[in-house]
């Protein structure tokens, strides 16, 4: 610990002032949990009049939220699912090589993130316009799984860098073939970067609503459920109830995935997008 | 591994086409890129190079519909008043969001760099990385609740006696209005929650960088702590501070939902491109107005990289 010499400890004002800044990030999310347990239903009053677990019931008769969450999930292991194998496949072709035009994919792969996505949202809207193809589900996992490779990308790509090249050829010299090298080394050994990278991409696309609402037409996914709800408030306790839920999905698999990427490595390389 | 290799070794399936790929890696590398390749250039390119295209289009004032000829006038309309208003007051909302995270964000990047240890850092590392991945939706509705006219802050206000100076903040003209969820005020407050952890991270990365040998070579020289900060500290840590805006400015330039959810009935640019696509049916316009902020960030990020911003990210 470089810093620690003499043991010093902060001023108390940048103290305060961090701990301030903390509180600012995760104190808006308590409130939510609060909310959802309030009686008031036609407003956001504070505080709440009286507490109540009636919410939670309600919230699970209604099939409206059960049919989004459904697409929701089903869209997630969709690009899931194409974002590990087009992410892999471009990791292993990117991690020791040096080849023309090599620096270009690499932005190619990380523009559909960095770039506002309101702008992939538009063009494959209208793309999907010119070309006549109706919206459907297909059309948002198109959309999701675009932005979801960089995940997987960043994550294993990291990993095969680590990875000795001399083990590949270890596996040769001992008379494996390239499939069996691929099956026998190559995959335990990226195992749980890809895992990892396919849990922030899962949570990534369970989360997205900005190009959602351009590719899904008719359908809801759950955060368009909640835009539709939170641009319009119809039934504020259901709200909130849905947004507990959320919060308790996209966390669980980012813990799970920090401690996955620091048992594994050390330090975390995971979650930096 | 021992049952892979009871294959006799000539024998086993496969082995002709892996020692055909390995004798080509030019080959091999062409397979494993070939694919994302092709998604990403078709799906992604394809579509962006299509929209860029119809902002030279044009729409016919009559009809509605879109004349497929090239002409510079959808980019000519971007400079009417009204449309170069809300390019005005988007950037000017990037800069101010960009600002304030930074003042923020900065003594919450020096703590985790310069005193958090063990324990301490691990607890705010996560508290920092958490907020980035959860739910950007849920994140926006929590302020909905606490901006509410009936909701915490005016509670809160009344309660320590300063209701007071909320009225007269809400009655500042411009960044003021009938409640906190319908004002500049609170739009911005959100955009600045949303996107600290994007400004705490460089930051903090930057920090980490400085040699302690430096900042002890100036107490040694004899500055008072104050100096070795302003002199020695603040400019290494300002390329992070760059990278950082470079997300806070970009994020806030093309973020639609936020000012949709709290804000006030101008628009940012984001509203309008979605607008112009989707009720207006003004494809080219909402196109050319796609256009502002890449050309924006271009900029940006050619003077961001002046001031050693992507060394820092």
């Amino acid at each position: 610990m470089r810093y620690e010499v003499g043991g010093r400890s902060a001023p108390r004002t940048l103290t305060a002032a961090a701990v301030g800044g903390l509180l600012f990030l995760h104190l808006p999310l308590a409130l939510i949990l609060l909310y959802a347990f309030s009686t008031e239903d036609s407003s956001y009053q504070f505080p709440p009049p009286g507490l109540t677990l009636r919410w939670f019931g309600v919230a699970w008769g209604r099939q409206d939220i059960w049919d989004a969450l459904g697409l929701s999930l089903r869209v997630a292991a969709c690009s899931t699912s194409i974002a590990m194998l087009l992410g892999s496949l471009a990791a292993a072709a990117m991690a020791k090589t040096r080849f023309f035009g090599r620096e270009s994919i690499s932005l190619l792969i990380i523009l559909p993130i960095a770039l506002p996505g309101i702008l992939t949202g538009i063009s494959l809207r209208s793309a999907f316009n010119l070309a006549e193809i109706p919206f459907s589900t297909a059309t948002i996992v198109l959309g999701h799984a675009t932005f979801c490779v960089v995940m997987v990308y960043n994550n294993v790509v990291a990993r095969f860098r680590r990875m000795p090249s001399s083990w590949i050829e270890a596996s040769m010299d001992l008379g494996a073939d390239g499939f069996q090298t691929l099956r026998y080394v190559i995959l335990p050994n990226i195992a749980s970067a890809l895992l990892v990278g396919g849990m922030l991409a899962f949570a990534l696309s369970f989360d997205e609503v900005i190009v959602t609402t351009f590719t899904a037409g008719q359908q809801s996914t759950l955060p368009i459920w909640m835009l539709t709800e939170l641009v319009r408030p119809h039934q504020r306790p259901i709200t909130n109830v849905v947004a507990v839920f959320v919060i308790a999905v996209t966390f669980a698999p980012l813990v799970f995935a920090q401690l996955l990427t620091r048992r594994a490595e050390g330090a975390g390389e995971g979650g930096v997008r | 591994m021992a049952g892979a290799l009871q294959w006799p070794l000539r024998q086993r399936p496969g082995r002709r086409i892996s020692t055909a790929l390995l004798l080509r890696p030019k080959l091999l590398l062409a397979l494993l890129i070939l694919p994302p390749l092709l998604w990403l250039g078709v799906v992604y390119l394809g579509a962006m190079l299509a929209l860029l295209i119809q902002s030279f289009f044009s729409i016919d004032a009559f009809t509605g519909m879109i004349q497929r000829t090239f002409t510079l006038s959808t980019y000519a309309e971007l400079l009417r008043p009204a449309h170069l208003d809300i390019i005005l007051r988007t950037a000017a909302m990037a800069a101010a969001v960009t600002l304030a995270s930074a003042v923020i964000a900065f003594p919450i990047a020096y703590y985790m760099a310069r005193y958090a240890t063990g324990r301490t850092k691990t607890i705010f590392y996560l508290a920092v990385m958490l907020p980035l991945w959860s739910s950007y939706l849920v994140r926006v509705y929590a302020w909905k609740l606490i901006l509410a006219k009936e909701g915490i802050v005016t509670w809160l206000a009344g309660a320590l006696g300063v209701g007071s100076w909320l009225d007269a903040l809400l009655s500042v003209p411009v960044i003021g209005g009938a409640a906190l969820s319908v004002s500049y005020v609170g739009t911005f407050t959100v955009f600045v929650y949303i996107w600290l952890p994007f400004m705490i991270l460089p930051i903090q990365a930057a920090l980490e960088r400085i040699p302690q040998s430096l900042i002890e070579a100036s107490a040694d020289l004899g500055a008072p702590p104050h100096r070795t900060f302003r002199n020695v500290i603040l400019p290494l840590a300002f390329p992070g501070v760059v990278a950082g805006s470079i997300f806070t400015f970009s994020l806030t330039l093309g973020d639609y939902i936020i000012p949709q959810i709290v804000g006030s009935s101008r628009l940012f640019l984001g509203q309008v491109v979605y607008l112009q696509q989707g009720t207006a049916g003004n494809i080219p316009l909402a196109a050319a107005f796609c256009v502002v902020p890449i050309v924006v960030m271009s900029i940006y990020l050619s003077i961001a990289k002046r001031f050693g911003a992507f060394d820092a990210l």
